[in-house]
């Protein structure tokens, strides 16, 4: 696809967008815009810099808290408080970053997901944070006089986050820094020799996927008025990367797919089957890594350069 | 202890690389074995040995992508022994690697691209445009085009024929401009034909650069290396010129069978 | 002297011999993990709910079969080292040529399914499993009471631990082990059977989990949820420890157990998160682990 077409096609999915609360209950939507951000933000990570981050619940959760408690006790502006979400996750991420970047691969992961555990208990913990119950009763505020408390405006701030964020994003891909991350993806060694200092490409790109984690975890306390464990859990760094494997990993719809999909799958499973809901979920895992590994958009890209007839590797 | 032979070839150019007792050990076994190495600017200089001499982990060494057990290198006159290993190639040594090192899903023009884009200061700018790449164009077709590959520069990497993958190669080392330019087995598994082109390449961007080149194929050997270092076990066993080193008893012993007949026959 | 730090020496001790017996259970799961992944290059994530499924087993087996723990003890990790071999025939032989992430996000799946399905059919209640008679009451040792099940863990996940180590390092059956890790093609050659030896290394590793998981069952409630935070603890023991060395995951298991034991007389706020923290440290000063051998 050429980038006309593709911007085409952008600027039909943005109309498209801003036209669903007539059809679809917005507070759906909102919250399939803040897990498909996160998701964008995990694939910035895993499907661009080849980083499998399992703790990337840290920074939805940590911010989703920084950003309740600063609309709440310190009654900052609602934008503020999403600034200030996304500042949060990514000074985490650089710390995170930091350490975990110190080992490789498989080992990354399981660091990433420790120091996620970590972060858990101290929200468990610590005073601010309500313990079991988690934060309560987050004002959504007001934006230039217009009250959030109505879900089609909220809706409309989202849907302008969320497309900036998938804008820059997309820009990141494509901008000089990608290249260079999509050089270590491909052959890190040489890379080194031809005098990248990886590790601090991988750090950027790490804290730039916890900056955004972070903003969409602001996003989702503001629209739902509290923040709470479930956002930290491990059950959620999961669920993150099932959404953008399944959706296809390394794909610019992919992880916008995959969100869409899961949220979908637990707000329509979730009342009904209990934790039947982990063993679908485990489920669609197996079957993603074993048979489904370019997820629902990289299939749906080799079909169509099948169909017209181009090799696909 | 090893039998030295003196090279004579040409007049003594100063040494653009030098180390001073390599060694590395993995786990108890030595791979490299107090290894003095002398490379003078300008030459074509060739590492030789059998299989598991530990010229792959002396490149290694050399480049910092292992750290010596003890010893030290010295790269123009500086001592680089504690340098990380992106370091030492933005001071001039850019190797390559045994197996291909290109990257597979970029093309053709990508991989020279990745090599130049460094120097523009942007690579950490996630706002920029990728089109702000494209002034590099002109600079990396001319740089494939000085390894006969301006015709693929469209291509996507891993659908390259091997040989072309290692003409890329020695093209994105080139953007560097590196001072000295380290080859690990450039003409391994190539055909006759590849192999005289990759030489006659070589031998073209050896021009005002250093090349250290790990080498099985005599012939190449014999046909472009100005200086020769044999390893064996990890320890130096003989260096000169080919016809001293080729002559050298130790040499052929432990080259033994099929390579001895080889290095005899291209003598 | 009866106290330390203004603590009294029996609590003191008493904390110590807890952390001993929880670092038991992380030296068995981090010495499961190492043997795995050392065959396999598999990060097994299903490794806490397979130990949870042993002392889930054990339960069932104690409340519907009759089944008591000296026979559970030898019977349920055979029992779940058959589903390891089931696990990784279905699922884990397709991935060996991907990236081994792919391994951790299969496993990762297959640890959900245990676990909810296990939340599904006996929901999330604890269950207590009484300690065998013979294992009952403690030895009095003047000071202070030293119970006798305690001890028992220690001491059997002390001999599992060092047989396998034992096994690996010092024998025969040990050294294919390690050739067919090293080079698979060549062990192949020599007439052994790499594929089987796969299998049975990963039923090995998972039978190990399961007798910690039976171990376990008498000191707490038995439940599906007691591996949900397990798992994670012993991945930063693995990442405190590096894989590279059995000695190493045992020790460093042990170690950390006694450490969050202390950490529990001391500071007991910081007791959940002192391993993670641990793990900063060692991260920051010791970036490949205190055993391991990466780079
Ligand atoms: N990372 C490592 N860990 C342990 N041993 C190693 C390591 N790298 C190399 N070796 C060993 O060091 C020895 C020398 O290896 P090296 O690759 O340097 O040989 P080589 O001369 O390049 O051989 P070839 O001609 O086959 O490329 C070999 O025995 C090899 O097994
Ligand atoms: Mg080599």
């Amino acid at each position: 696809m050429n980038a006309r077409k593709s911007s085409i096609a952008y600027v039909i999915g943005f109309a498209l967008l801003l036209a669903a609360p007539a059809a679809i209950y917005p507070v759906l939507i909102m919250k399939v815009l803040c897990f498909a951000l996160f998701a964008c933000a995990f694939n910035l990570l895993l499907g661009y810099t080849g980083l499998l981050s399992f703790g990337h619940a840290m920074f939805l959760g940590g911010s989703a808290y920084l950003t309740g408690h600063a609309l709440t006790a310190w009654e900052l502006p609602t934008l503020a408080g999403l600034a200030l979400g996304t500042l949060g996750g990514a000074v985490l991420g650089a710390l995170v970053g930091m350490l975990a970047i110190r080992r490789q691969g498989i080992y990354f992961a399981m660091v990433t997901l420790a120091l996620a555990q970590l972060m858990y208990f101290v929200l468990l913990q610590s005073s601010f944070s309500g313990g079991e119950n988690g934060l309560q009763g987050v004002p959504r505020g007001s934006l230039f006089g217009l009250d959030l408390a109505n879900d089609y405006i909220l809706y409309y701030l989202i849907v302008v986050l969320f497309s900036l964020t998938f804008w820059l994003i997309q820009r990141t891909i494509q901008s000089p820094f990608g290249q260079t991350l999509k050089a270590i993806r491909e052959n890190e060694p040489r890379a080194i020799s031809l005098g990248y200092d990886v590790d601090r490409y991988k750090l950027l790109a790490f804290v730039l996927s916890a900056g955004l984690a972070g903003l969409a975890g602001s996003m989702k306390t503001v629209l739902f008025g509290f923040a709470t464990l479930t956002d930290a859990h491990w059950n959620t760094s999961g669920e993150v990367v099932l959404m953008t494997l399944l959706g296809g990993m390394g794909t610019v719809l992919g992880p916008i797919a995959g969100a869409t999909v899961i949220v979908s799958l637990h707000s329509e499973l979730a009342d009904k089957v209990g934790s039947l809901v982990t063993v679908i979920t485990g489920f669609l895992f197996v079957f993603c890594v074993l048979v489904f590994r370019r997820g629902i958009v990289g299939e749906g890209i080799a079909l169509y350069h099948r169909m017209i007839g181009e090799k696909y590797r | 202890m090893t039998d030295k032979t003196v090279a004579t070839a040409r007049p003594e150019a100063e040494p653009i690389l030098e180390t001073h007792g390599l060694v590395k050990e993995f786990r108890g076994f030595v791979a490299v074995d107090g290894v003095d190495l002398k490379i003078r600017r300008g030459h074509i200089h060739a590492l030789i040995g059998p299989n598991g001499a530990g010229k792959t982990t002396c490149f290694n060494l050399l480049t910092k992508f292992l750290q010596p057990t003890r010893g030290t290198i010295r790269f123009k006159g500086r001592d680089i022994t504690g340098e990380a290993p992106q370091r030492i190639a933005r001071t001039g040594m850019v190797r390559s690697f045994q197996i291909s090192a290109v990257f597979p899903h970029m093309t053709v023009l990508e991989n020279v691209k990745v090599a130049l884009q460094r120097k523009l200061g942007t690579t950490f700018h996630f706002w920029e445009s990728g089109a702000s790449l494209r002034r590099l164009d002109e600079q990396a077709m001319a740089l494939l085009a000085s390894v006969g590959l301006e015709r693929y520069a469209d291509m996507v990497t891993v659908e390259m024929p091997y040989g072309r993958k290692r003409a890329l190669e020695i093209a994105t080392t080139l953007a560097l401009e590196p001072e000295l330019m380290l080859l690990d087995e450039p003409t391994q598994g190539m055909g006759h034909e590849d192999v005289e082109l990759v030489m006659q390449l070589i031998k073209k961007v050896s021009v005002n650069r250093t090349i250290l080149m790990v080498e099985h194929n005599m012939k190449v050997v014999s046909g472009i290396c100005d200086a020769i270092t044999v390893l064996a076990r990890g320890a130096i066993l003989a260096e000169g010129d080919y016809d001293a080193v080729s002559s050298n008893p130790l040499v052929i012993e432990a080259y033994m069978g099929s390579e001895a007949a080889q290095l005899a026959g291209a003598h | 002297m009866n106290e330390i730090f203004g603590i009294p020496l029996p609590a003191l001790l008493g904390q110590l011999m807890l952390g001993l017996v929880n670092g038991s259970f992380y030296a068995l799961l981090s010495l499961g993990l190492a043997v795995i992944f050392g065959m396999l290059h598999i990060i097994n994530f299903a490794h806490g709910a397979l130990y949870m499924m042993g002392a889930m087993f054990s339960w069932l087996a104690m409340v519907y079969l009759g089944i008591g723990y000296w026979r559970s003890l030898l019977l349920v990790p055979l029992f779940v080292g058959a589903i390891g071999i089931v696990i990784e025939r279905f699922l884990l032989q397709w991935i060996y040529k991907l990236d081994p992430l792919y391994g951790l996000l299969l496993t990762f799946g297959v640890a959900l399914i245990i676990g909810g399905g296990f939340r599904y059919v006996f929901g999330s209640s604890g269950q207590p499993y009484s300690i065998p008679p013979e294992l009952g009451g403690a030895v009095d040792l003047g000071f202070m009471f030293l119970p006798k099940y305690r001890m028992w863990v220690i001491v059997a996940s002390l001999t599992i631990c060092f047989a396998t180590w034992f096994m690996i390092e010092k024998t025969r059956l040990g050294a294919y082990l390690r050739a067919g890790t090293e080079n698979p093609g060549l062990t192949q050659a020599f007439g052994i059977n790499v594929p089987v030896m796969v299998m049975l290394t990963y039923a090995f590793g998972t039978a190990l989990a399961a007798f910690a998981g039976v171990l376990a069952a008498p000191t707490t409630q038995v439940s599906p949820l007691m591996s949900s935070n397990m798992i994670i603890t012993v991945f930063a023991v693995v990442v405190i420890g590096g894989m590279g060395s059995i000695m190493g995951s045992i020790i460093t298991g042990l170690g950390l157990g006694v450490i969050e034991g202390l950490t529990k007389v001391f500071y007991a706020q910081a007791s959940s998160t002192v391993v993670f923290i641990v793990m900063v440290i060692v991260l920051m000063v010791r970036p490949a682990g205190l055993f391991g051998k990466e780079k």
